[in-house]
């Protein structure tokens, strides 16, 4: 072993990850599955192995503000939440990503209820899609510190928020060796944060005032983006954050020996007749499943989405149009109600007019924290390939495990 | 394409025929300590070179005195499963009220192992399970004569792991001593060692 390898919960991998991040001012408020997380970051605050402060807060949208506000005044910020305390932040999600503010957070899936669940799906982070938060989901604790500390570098080179999603309990509390980064090579990874403004009490400034439809003269006679104009110059920051995506995981690769593979990673799939997607643990347990399936002489090959705002859509297509697999399924823990998975949805949009289109089930799975095993996972690709070699392409979503009736 | 890419982590080799993984439930009561004992025996095989553990919880809320259990996964080649374990190589029972109120036998593969912490030794076997290899130590006894206690209860967490290095034969005492010294510090790591030498030496193997 190396010297550096700890076993550790995927909370402790992030929280390792904050410290080395250099993170000045850390406001959290504890729930459930996120709450080492919180609590571990106090003790190193606490005990003076990371020269933060923390904020203690009343409040997961009180965090998102004071997160908001220390970022304003040129600070390196952290929090993390899970499902409820996301959603009471949503509003400031969208306060933080409108102000172009490079916040980080770790959004520890978990259930929303009615009922209460405090197990993990991803529905929480999903519902978030819109606020303007780059989202990157996480397949083990190895890839949750090495992609906090590369969120910084993202986020402060687009000036767009990260949020870092990983898998309550599956994930947040089950330990397993991960190499922790040396300190030195974080900071030279990832220098100190220099804003480009700074709010300051010596050059008083006005932020993020009422603004009207159209553009409109400033106090010096220039003329000033309206609400249409800044909100494309988010769309267009999202666009472009892609290549700083693709060139941070690779620069992380370089000095640390791991590239988690940007958007997108794959798993025996060049030459796969059936394509398992998803995001999250669930892609690490189809890695098993299609290791099963092939061994029946099934050849499945695993398609893992790691950045799903900006949504890769290029990089599906080219992934899914060079294989011209005779299935594509997506296994995702959420579900948009009403239609079918968001994940599906965007996958099927991505695939829009391209050469390739495979027929698509979707299977949702997992939600409330229902265990998924690869045994699971490869019985639901059998039972698809039968419909699709019966002459069936219809798309279909398909509730793994679950009574219905 | 990116798979020319040495570091990216998306190729994982797939498992080998001789890669295996073992499977271990520990069962316990909330504040036994069964967590903690799954972790260091995740640890310890890493550090005897296992390359996939994993050690999870029982997911969801902790009530103290109530039924609990964690689980570990050893394993050859690094672990890609974080599902929950259906049958277990192993069951480590830490209280051994817990058979009455919990089916431990068919949270067990056929022929599997159970470690017993009991004073004596009972007839484990059931229908249910037919063929268990069962392991007994009086771990509360060992702890007591250890003075190792918390909260003035015997702490038989760390000698049932000395059983399991006797049981098993999978991860052994010079790993497990390593392991508690990683996660305990100084004179708390030997008094453990001592009990997890005690129990070692001590416990009886009815198969």
């Amino acid at each position: 072993m190396t010297d550096n390898c700890q076993i550790l919960t995927g909370n402790q991998a992030a929280a390792i990850g904050v410290k080395l991040s250099g993170v000045q001012v850390v406001s959290a408020y504890p729930i459930t599955p996120q709450t080492s997380l919180t609590e571990t970051l106090s003790q190193y605050i606490e005990g003076g192995e990371l020269e933060a402060e923390y904020v203690r807060v009343e409040s997961e949208h009180s965090a998102m503000t004071v997160c908001i506000a220390a970022s304003t005044v040129g600070a390196r910020v952290f929090t993390s939440t899970s499902s409820h305390g996301l959603l009471y932040m949503h509003e400031q999600l969208h306060w933080a990503a409108g102000s172009r503010l490079p916040v980080v957070m770790c959004c520890v899936n978990r259930g929303v209820g009615a009922p209460w669940s405090i197990f993990n799906d991803q529905q929480d982070s999903i519902a978030q899609r819109d606020t303007g938060w780059i989202q990157i989901y996480c397949r083990d604790n190895q890839e949750i510190i090495d992609t906090v500390i590369q969120a910084y570098r993202i986020a402060e080179a687009v000036y767009a928020p990260v949020m870092v999603c990983y898998d309550g309990f599956v994930l947040s509390h089950t330990t397993m060796p991960v190499e922790v980064p040396d300190e030195e090579a974080v900071r030279a990874f990832l220098p100190p944060y220099k804003p480009h403004t700074i709010l300051d009490p010596h050059d008083p400034r006005n932020i993020n005032p009422v603004i009207f439809p159209w553009r409109r003269m400033d106090a010096e006679g220039c003329l000033r983006d309206g609400y249409m104009e800044l909100r494309y110059k988010l769309q267009k920051a999202l666009e472009e954050a892609k290549p700083v995506i693709a060139d941070v995981s690779r620069a992380y690769g370089r000095i640390f020996g791991r590239d988690h593979g940007g958007f997108l990673w794959q798993y025996r799939l060049d030459d796969a007749d059936v394509i398992l997607a998803g995001m999250g643990s669930i892609a690490t347990e189809a890695t098993m499943a299609t290791d099963m399936l092939r061994k029946e002489g099934i050849k499945a090959g695993v398609l893992g989405i790691r950045l799903y705002r900006p949504f890769p859509r290029e990089e599906i297509r080219e992934a899914i149009g060079n294989i011209k697999a005779k299935a594509l399924l997506i296994f995702e823990k959420d579900i948009s109600y009403g239609y079918e998975g968001a994940l599906c949805s965007d996958v099927k949009a991505a695939l829009y007019g391209s050469a390739v289109q495979p027929p698509i089930h979707d299977f949702i799975c997992g939600l409330g924290g229902r265990d998924v095993k690869a045994s699971e996972i490869a019985d639901g690709v059998k039972a698809s390939l039968n419909t699709v070699d019966e002459g069936d392409s219809r798309p279909q979503t398909i509730w793994l495990n679950c009574r219905k009736g | 394409m990116e798979n020319r890419n040495p570091l990216l982590r998306g190729n994982i080799q797939p498992m080998q025929n001789h890669d295996f993984m073992y499977q271990v439930i520990w069962h316990g009561r909330g504040g036994q300590g069964v967590v903690v004992a799954s972790q260091i025996l995740a640890e310890s095989a890493y550090l005897q070179g296992f390359k996939g553990v994993t050690s999870a919880p029982t997911f969801g809320p902790e009530r103290r005195g109530a039924p609990v259990t964690a689980s570990t996964k050893i394993s050859t080649a690094p672990i890609r499963t974080f599902a929950q374990i259906d049958h277990a190589d192993c069951a480590v029972v830490l209280d051994p009220t817990l058979i009455k109120s919990v089916d431990i036998w068919v949270t067990l593969k056929e022929g599997g192992m159970v470690i017993m912490n009991a004073p004596v030794a009972e007839d484990y076997e059931t229908a249910a399970n037919p063929g268990l290899k069962v392991a007994v130590i009086d771990a509360a006894g060992i702890a007591l004569k250890h003075h190792l206690m918390r909260e003035g209860a015997p702490i038989v967490n760390t000698p049932l792991l000395g059983a399991f290095a006797r049981a098993t034969g999978l991860v052994t005492m010079e790993y497990l001593e390593m392991g508690l010294k990683w996660k305990l510090s100084g004179t708390v790591a030997e008094t453990n060692i001592a009990a997890l030498r005690a129990a070692y030496a001590e416990t009886r193997l009815l198969f």
